[in-house]
């Protein structure tokens, strides 16, 4: 049997290897921060719920330089993550009226004015 | 050597090939299938036809319609049985195609749409956008395989038809992967590998149509039919020969030369109306429109391209929208290879070689003489086709006749009932391997393929190009014979087994030099002007002497035998082919 | 004037003499409207038999010559030199596959993938040919049009990391092509296929990388067909959680 077929392995670096790959590694990085910040929320509601010290040193805790490193990282991973989802989003939800089908545009744009709107929604009620 | 046991093996999995695995396995599911090709089935050529396929379903029309417009285009060449079967059996194949999931353009109102095609009285012309032929064979692919008892052999490439005891019985072919050689015993072999139009320098036809399947049952003792008769096909892209479809002029795409001129009024295809007047001027006949743009080429009215002489489709009137919906594949076909879009500029094209009327002989069962042997498709000649194609029937013919093939295949293995005599074929099979092998271990040869392809090519499109003569065919068949004596010298350099194109080329280098030969010899007894094949010094159509099909005898090195068989007319008397303003 | 010259440098791998794959350069002659698959015919017509490649139509629709282009998926009959020129082109045969030879990539893997998510109409009840063709609106076939364009190049499939990453992953054009008949008006094979389709394996190894639908040649949109898949699968399991009685 000649037959030898040569089976090349991925390199462990193939996600710098296109920027597209770099940039889908980003996104998927994005959810570390989204998902530790989300579990920081919980640990301070905890807090809340112990008593006014309590939840006082949790914010104290929030003013170290450490904290403020990780808040920097996690909003630019948060916005990676919200602009990356929000510009693949008419993938998952074609529209199609009668014959044509629409570009993505409508689907992403919904999905910046929802965003906004809540974010609204939210400030107003912490401003209460 | 391997022997792989089964009922019927395919040669050929495009349009007809899978067409008749489907046959088979919907007419005796018990039967086994090997399903061989040299190319994975989606690479075959029928993904290229881009047009559509013929078949009456609109009340404007009428089978009457379909059977004049097919002999009047195959200049009485067809055998009109046949003609009548296929246009019978064409609505049932391309309904059977709906059911499977052929995604066809439709009206608004459900109902698959038709278009008009050249040479059509009334448009019949079913089609899915401008991809009709990939859209048909993936629809055909994807539904073979729901059918267990068809086996695929994907890249294998068949050398040799088995025959013992006058029956065929099976194939030997090569593993492309391995380069091992293997027998397929088999008690019925359906032949459906398509054309050879890679004899010919400017082609629509892809890499892979080199008249393998054809020349094999030629070797093996089957006449091929009406070799002669070869359609150019109007619109090809200088150069690439890329296909710009008869769906653009049925649309309403004009042809214009270097005058801006519609020239085809000046050929007995006019008036020159501004809509698209079905038989008419640019719905004129292939072969009518190659031959004008012949006599405009002499007369210095063309356009001069980098690759040749070529005259303008103009579809600019069209706009922008009915271009994009309707002709997506011309608009991205013309920007890409030509730099040129449809839309602000007209396309340089050219005639290119497009399609061989001739194949097989083959009766309207699709079976040969050789018992056992089956054809369909290009590389079979029925003949619905005649001296030249009506468009758009290829593509219904393959499935007509690739059924048939099928259906017929399964016949013989429940009636025939002999057999497969393995030792005869293993040894068949052994000679076939010590050939190949001889190439392997001959020191050096003296002639390269590229050399022999290139000469070959030069002399088919200057001796039997649209245009032919007693001399000019004379060159041909001497020329084609030298060839076909160095190729005895052909120098095989690849010498591995694993994937070897070279060999490959060498093995389909002697096919298009048998099938070259053929046609040169064909059209060089033909001594009259009839459809495609036309003579400078027999300008007339022969019905006294030539209202007949050519069948070509193998007969080793020498001069293929030819012999004529009568053409059956069953009701269409031979006439005059009438286009322009007078057909309608 | 002396010719314009263009080199290629081509990921060479003869099974029988080579321990690994290794490049070689060649030297060809710049055309502005060749393609890469010209400057390969070139080198096989012109300076080394030895090379193995596929290809058959030349007109981006048979879908035989993909390759890695200067690392990027493309259809080599239809990426033109002058998109290069004057740099080097590097051709490696399509990546993700293991190679047979040269730039022939053993393929097939995919296409008992293909054959896994049943890509074919399966019909309510047989329709026979008497009854003539379906109706079915324009607005209807456009629904799936773009599904049925897929010429199993493979080109998504060597765009697609996780591909290489999970090797069991059904993939981009054999998902989008159960997707084309789910969505068909002729067909009720969804349940089916979706044994395939939504398993692990199926849409739920996609992590939505996108990369397939960039590298399509057709404009096919395989990673859309996928995400369609993830959502209405996750459809039928809240209905099925909500509605166990129901059928499945």
């Amino acid at each position: 049997m000649s037959r030898k077929p040569y089976l090349r392995k991925m390199p462990k670096s193939w996600w710098l290897a296109r920027r597209s790959y770099t940039s889908y590694m980003a996104r998927e990085l994005s959810c570390v921060f989204i998902g530790a910040y989300s579990l920081l929320i919980v640990v301070g509601l905890h807090r809340l719920s112990q008593g006014r010290d309590e939840y006082g040193a949790f914010l104290d805790a929030l003013q170290s330089p450490l904290s403020l490193v990780f808040h920097a990282a996690a909003l630019v991973f948060a916005l990676i993550h919200t602009v990356s989802w929000f510009s693949l989003a008419p993938k998952a939800m074609p529209l199609q009226i009668g014959e044509k089908k629409l570009s993505g545009g409508p689907v992403v744009l919904a999905h910046y004015a929802v965003w906004i709107v809540v974010s609204a929604g939210v400030l107003l009620v912490a401003r209460i | 050597m391997d022997v792989i046991e089964t009922d019927v093996v395919i040669v050929g999995a495009g349009g007809a090939g899978l067409r008749a695995a489907i046959a088979v396995a919907e007419a005796d599911p018990s039967l086994n299938v090997a399903l061989t090709s040299k190319v994975y089935p989606m690479r075959s050529h029928t993904v290229a036809a881009e047009g559509g396929a013929a078949a009456v379903i609109k009340d404007n029309d009428s089978l009457e319609n379909h059977f004049n417009d097919t002999v009047t285009g195959g200049d009485w060449l067809c055998d009109q049985d046949a003609v009548e079967l296929f246009i019978n059996e064409a609505p049932k194949e391309l309904t059977r195609m709906e059911h499977w999931g052929c995604p066809w353009s439709r009206e608004p109102s459900g109902h698959v749409a038709v278009r008009p095609f050249g040479g059509m009285k009334v448009e019949r012309t079913w089609y899915a956008a401008d991809k009709t032929g990939f859209h048909m064979l993936h629809t055909l692919f994807q539904t073979s395989l729901k059918y267990p008892s068809i086996k695929r052999f994907d890249e294998y490439y068949a050398t040799d038809l088995l025959v013992e005891d006058g029956r065929c019985q099976g194939i030997a072919a090569i593993e492309l992967r391995s380069g091992q050689m293997r027998v397929f015993a088999a008690k019925a072999v359906i032949i459906a590998t398509g054309g050879a139009g890679r004899i010919f320098p400017f082609t629509t036809n892809g890499g892979v149509n080199t008249g393998d399947g054809a020349v094999m049952a030629y070797r093996a003792g089957v006449p091929l039919k009406d070799m002669e008769f070869v359609q150019y096909h109007p619109t090809g892209l200088p150069g690439t020969g890329i296909l710009i479809t008869e769906g653009a002029r049925g649309e309403g795409g004009v042809l214009i030369n270097n005058e801006g001129y519609r020239y085809l009024q000046d050929y007995g295809l006019g008036p020159p109306d501004p809509w698209p007047r079905k038989k008419a001027m640019e719905l004129g006949p292939r072969d009518r429109l190659s031959q004008a743009f012949w006599h405009e080429e002499r007369a210095g009215k063309t356009v001069a391209t980098p690759h040749g002489q070529a005259v303008h489709l103009d579809l600019r009137h069209l706009g922008e929208k009915k271009i994009n919906e309707r002709l997506p594949m011309v608009r991205e076909l013309a920007l890409s290879y030509m730099g040129v879009d449809p839309v602000f500029k007209p396309i340089p094209v050219r005639p290119v070689v497009h399609y061989m009327m001739g194949g097989i002989h083959t009766d309207i069962d699709a079976a040969t003489p050789l018992a056992g042997l089956f054809a369909a498709g290009e590389c079979a000649c029925v003949s619905i086709n005649g001296a030249n194609r009506l468009g758009s029937n290829s593509l219904t013919e393959i499935l007509v006749f690739g059924g048939r093939a099928g259906r017929g295949a399964v016949e013989h293995v429940r009636s025939g009932g002999k057999d497969v005599d393995r030792t005869a074929i293993e040894e068949q099979a052994g000679e076939a391997q010590k050939r190949v092998a001889a190439l392997f271990q001959k020191a050096d040869g003296t002639e390269t393929v590229v050399g022999l392809r290139k000469e070959m090519n030069h002399i088919m499109e200057t001796g039997a190009g649209i245009y032919r003569s007693k001399e000019s065919l004379e060159e041909a068949c001497k020329t084609i014979g030298e060839l076909r004596r160095r190729y005895a010298d052909v120098r095989l350099e690849d010498k591995s087994n694993v994937f070897n194109t070279d060999l490959v080329q060498v093995l389909e280098l002697g096919s298009m030099l048998d099938a070259a030969h053929v046609l040169a010899h064909s059209a060089l007894n033909r001594e009259e002007s009839r459809g495609s094949h036309q003579r400078l010094d027999k300008t007339e159509r022969d019905d006294e002497t030539y209202l007949k099909h050519t069948l070509a005898h193998y007969t080793g090195e020498g001069d293929p035998r030819l012999e004529y068989l009568d053409v059956k007319i069953t009701k269409s008397p031979p006439g005059e082919r009438v286009y322009g303003g007078a057909a309608s | 004037m002396t010719e314009q010259t263009l080199q290629v440098e081509i990921l060479r791998y003869r099974p029988e003499t080579d321990q690994d794959p290794a490049f070689q350069t060649y030297t060809v002659p710049y055309r502005d409207d060749w393609v890469v698959l010209d400057a390969l015919n070139h080198i096989k017509d012109n300076i080394d038999r030895t090379l193995s490649y596929r290809w058959s139509c030349h007109m981006a629709v048979c879908g035989s010559c993909g390759m890695m282009i200067n690392g990027e998926p493309k259809l080599s009959c239809h990426a033109f030199l002058r998109d290069y020129y004057p740099n080097k082109v590097r051709v490696e045969p399509l990546a993700n596959f293991p190679i047979e030879r040269d730039l022939v990539a053993v393929t097939d893997d995919f296409m008992e993938k293909l054959e896994s998510v049943k890509p074919y109409v399966i019909p309510q009840q047989e329709r026979a040919v008497d009854e003539g063709p379906h109706l079915q609106t324009p607005a209807q076939l456009n629904a799936f049009k773009q599904y049925t364009m897929c010429i199993n190049c493979l080109l998504c499939y060597a765009a697609c990391p996780q591909y290489g990453l999970t090797p069991d992953f059904v993939g981009p054009a054999a998902l989008a092509l159960a997707h084309r008949y789910n969505l068909d008006t002729r067909d009720a094979g969804r349940e089916q296929r979706q044994e395939i389709a939504a398993s692990n394996e199926g849409v739920w190894d996609c992590t939505f990388v996108g990369e397939c639908s960039q590298a399509c040649p057709k404009s096919v949109d395989p990673a859309a067909a996928i995400q369609q898949t993830k959502i209405a699968s996750t459809i039928d399991w809240y209905k099925a959680l909500l509605n166990p009685w129901g059928k499945r």
